[in-house]
């Protein structure tokens, strides 16, 4: 009688969970797995079935040239967007949590290059790049200096995407430093003033410590976003010039998408997840000893 | 015990004043003059918005003073801000700071102001032991209990040996019985150290059995400045009367009593329920609505000419609800309070006091 409920626990349990479970399944357990099993077989064309190659596509990844660009655009991205980000969207959070006049408006113009769509923000971008007569350019051109091709020449492309990047995910990460501000009880903040603690100091020794957890959090964020991320590069740059904008997944993008070498391409999404993980993980393990959870 | 702990901490005198407190049109603290004495425990005394936090919060710099002075130990402070008033603050929630350790809390204030290690080492061993600390100083405060944590927030005020130490309700997170442990030993800690103490509460057993001053509020005035005897013995106004006291001061409008009433018109009358016995022919007179047994005493509530008047009697004597009692009281037992501004009239006291003993 007992073993008969249970079981019915057990199949009612199951049913609750299976509307869930088959979306999960289909749309991101099955790819995955997919992706793994295509990365050992060659892409199939026309009658041409795909073919198993065991490791030759993980060999040909790490002698492609484009793949180790875009992996090293990728860290410079990482580099460049996450930490002025985050630190912008702390001083932004700092500013907007004080009492200042017209605090409102503040905190609305700070996020709303979040709530934008990208390609509506990117045609904007677009023109203030804009060689001679663009909005930088002609800033510049008042003291004088020439006209640079922001997002066509090697040099400046990527540290141009970074600059769009940052306007947007600051605004973003801001409101999560906001939230965690002002959950910091305020009598915190007097007490270290009692003891004689300056802005500075309170910032340093109170007030950043306490943020540590939504730190980790929106550090994991920004680096999930960093590989994520393409659309701003498709409308900005499409990669170029030479792949000196490209992406890690925008490589992949246009491998499978462009070249229809879809094998490749899975073989570059194992990567991909790969890094991923580990880059999580390691972020667990290294801000765990740091982070105070209340 | 170390030398450091026979050094006492000279307090320095508190001065407030004509300090008002406004928020657009209404007055948190309105025109406040008093004087705190050094090394002396003032209790900042009232009813909640009665402006006894707000006024310690100026002191400390916490809020801006609308207008009029602070001076601690004759020197203005009214303009400076809070880390720069050599003052130390134990806060209500205590406000320890959650990712420090207990030492770090306690010697947090020595190392924002640069204090050598040997020296806060040195500190911090002589406030742990005097606190009952020395095993505690390496949990977080989420690992502490209420008692404890309390004791880090005290560590935390008395170890920069400043002159003032300003508390906002501390023990008010705490249980009865701990409360009253703390109580016995903040005013041990404080006689010992010699620090001018400010201690806000609403709890008047707190003012009472802590204070060698206190200083009551209501509305944002202050009522009375007295010690604590005076405050119960001779009570300035009649809103002091009932606040001080438990269960409170009988307040009696004269119409109530006609007896003691008739060439007193529009005075109040305050007689504790402590003092009135029952006398055959005692000028109160009443029927009783209630009673409540407190073991050694009883509480009866009767209705004097339609004022409710509570009697504490020994509990010896058996009444029943219905009754119709009459009460006397020892003629310096009567306060008189003015119907219109609550203030006390001792002038009167002489004539109707004559009233009582002949009736």
């Amino acid at each position: 009688m007992k073993a008969l409920k249970l079981k019915r626990d057990w199949i009612i349990g199951w049913l609750l969970l299976l509307p869930a479970m088959v979306f999960l399944f289909a749309f991101t357990h099955i790819p995955a797995i997919t992706s793994l099993v295509s990365s050992f077989y060659s892409t199939p064309r026309g009658r041409r079935p795909a073919k198993f190659l065991g490791l030759d596509n993980y060999q040909r990844m790490f002698d492609d040239p484009v793949f180790w660009k875009v992996l090293g655009n990728n860290l410079w991205f990482a580099l460049g967007t996450i930490p002025l980000s985050i630190a912008l969207a702390i001083v932004m959070a700092l500013w907007v949590n004080d009492k200042l006049p017209g605090r409102g408006f503040a905190r609305m113009a700070f996020f709303t290059p979040t709530v934008l769509p990208l390609i509506a923000v990117a045609n904007i971008w677009l023109f203030f790049y804009t060689p001679g007569f663009g909005l930088f350019d002609q800033l510049l051109g008042l003291f004088g200096l020439p006209a640079t091709n922001w997002l066509g020449s090697p040099e400046t492309a990527l540290n141009s995407v970074i600059v769009v990047t940052v306007w947007k995910e600051a605004g973003f990460f801001m409101i999560f430093y906001l939230a965690a501000l002002q959950a910091i009880p305020k009598t915190l903040i007097e007490a270290a003033q009692i003891e004689g603690a300056n802005r500075w100091t309170i910032f340093w020794r109170i007030t950043f410590p306490l943020l540590m957890p939504t730190t980790l959090f929106v550090s994991i964020n920004a680096v999930i976003n960093c590989f994520r991320l393409v659309d701003h590069i498709f409308i900005l740059t499409d990669g170029g010039p030479d792949n000196a904008s490209a992406l890690l997944l925008f490589y992949i993008f246009e491998t499978a998408f462009r070249f229809w070498e879809s094998g490749y391409a899975a073989t570059l999404t194992v990567a991909l997840l790969v890094m991923l993980c580990l880059l999580a993980i390691g972020q667990f393990f290294f801000f765990d000893r740091k982070v105070h959870y209340k | 015990m170390t030398s450091r702990q026979s050094v006492a901490v000279a307090g320095e005198e508190i001065r407030l004043e004509n300090v008002v407190k406004a928020y657009g049109d209404s007055r948190a603290v309105d025109d406040i003059s008093v004087t705190l004495p050094a090394g002396a425990f003032t209790v900042l005394l009232g009813p909640s918005g009665c402006g006894k936090s707000t006024t310690l919060r100026m002191i400390a710099g916490l809020e801006e003073v609308t207008s009029g002075a602070i001076t601690i130990g004759g020197k203005d402070i009214t303009g400076l801000n809070a880390a720069r008033r050599n003052i130390s603050m134990v806060f209500q929630s205590y406000a320890l700071f959650p990712h420090l350790s207990v030492a770090e809390n306690i010697t947090f204030g020595l190392k924002v102001r640069r204090v050598a290690k040997a020296e806060r080492e040195d500190r911090l061993k002589t406030v742990a032991d005097l606190l009952g600390l020395p095993l505690l100083l390496d949990r977080k405060p989420s690992q502490l209990s209420g008692g404890q944590q309390q004791r880090v927030a005290l560590g935390r005020a008395i170890i920069a040996e400043k002159p003032v130490c300003l508390m906002d309700e501390p023990l008010s997170n705490l249980d009865a019985k701990l409360r009253h442990e703390m109580r016995v030993e903040i005013r041990a800690l404080q006689q010992q150290l010699g620090f001018t103490m400010v201690y806000v509460t609403h709890d008047q057993v707190e003012a009472i059995t802590m204070a060698d001053q206190v200083v009551l509020l209501n509305g944002g005035k202050i009522e009375q400045v007295a010690n604590p005897r005076a405050l119960y013995e001779k009570p300035a106004t009649a809103f002091a009367a009932r606040f001080i006291g438990s269960p409170p001061m009988n307040i009696i409008p004269s119409t109530s009593l006609p007896l003691l009433g008739e060439n007193a018109p529009d005075v109040l009358f305050g007689l504790r329920p402590e003092a009135l016995e029952l006398r055959s022919e005692g000028p109160v007179r009443g029927r009783v609505r209630t009673i409540e047994y407190l073991g050694a005493d009883t509480l009866v509530a009767c209705d004097v000419g339609g004022t409710d008047v509570l009697a504490r009697l020994p509990s010896g004597r058996s009444v029943a609800a219905g009754d119709a009692l009459s009460f006397g009281f020892a003629p310096d037992t009567l306060h008189i309070f003015d119907q219109t501004s609550g203030k006390r009239r001792d002038d009167l006291i002489t004539q109707i006091g004559l009233q009582v003993q002949s009736s």
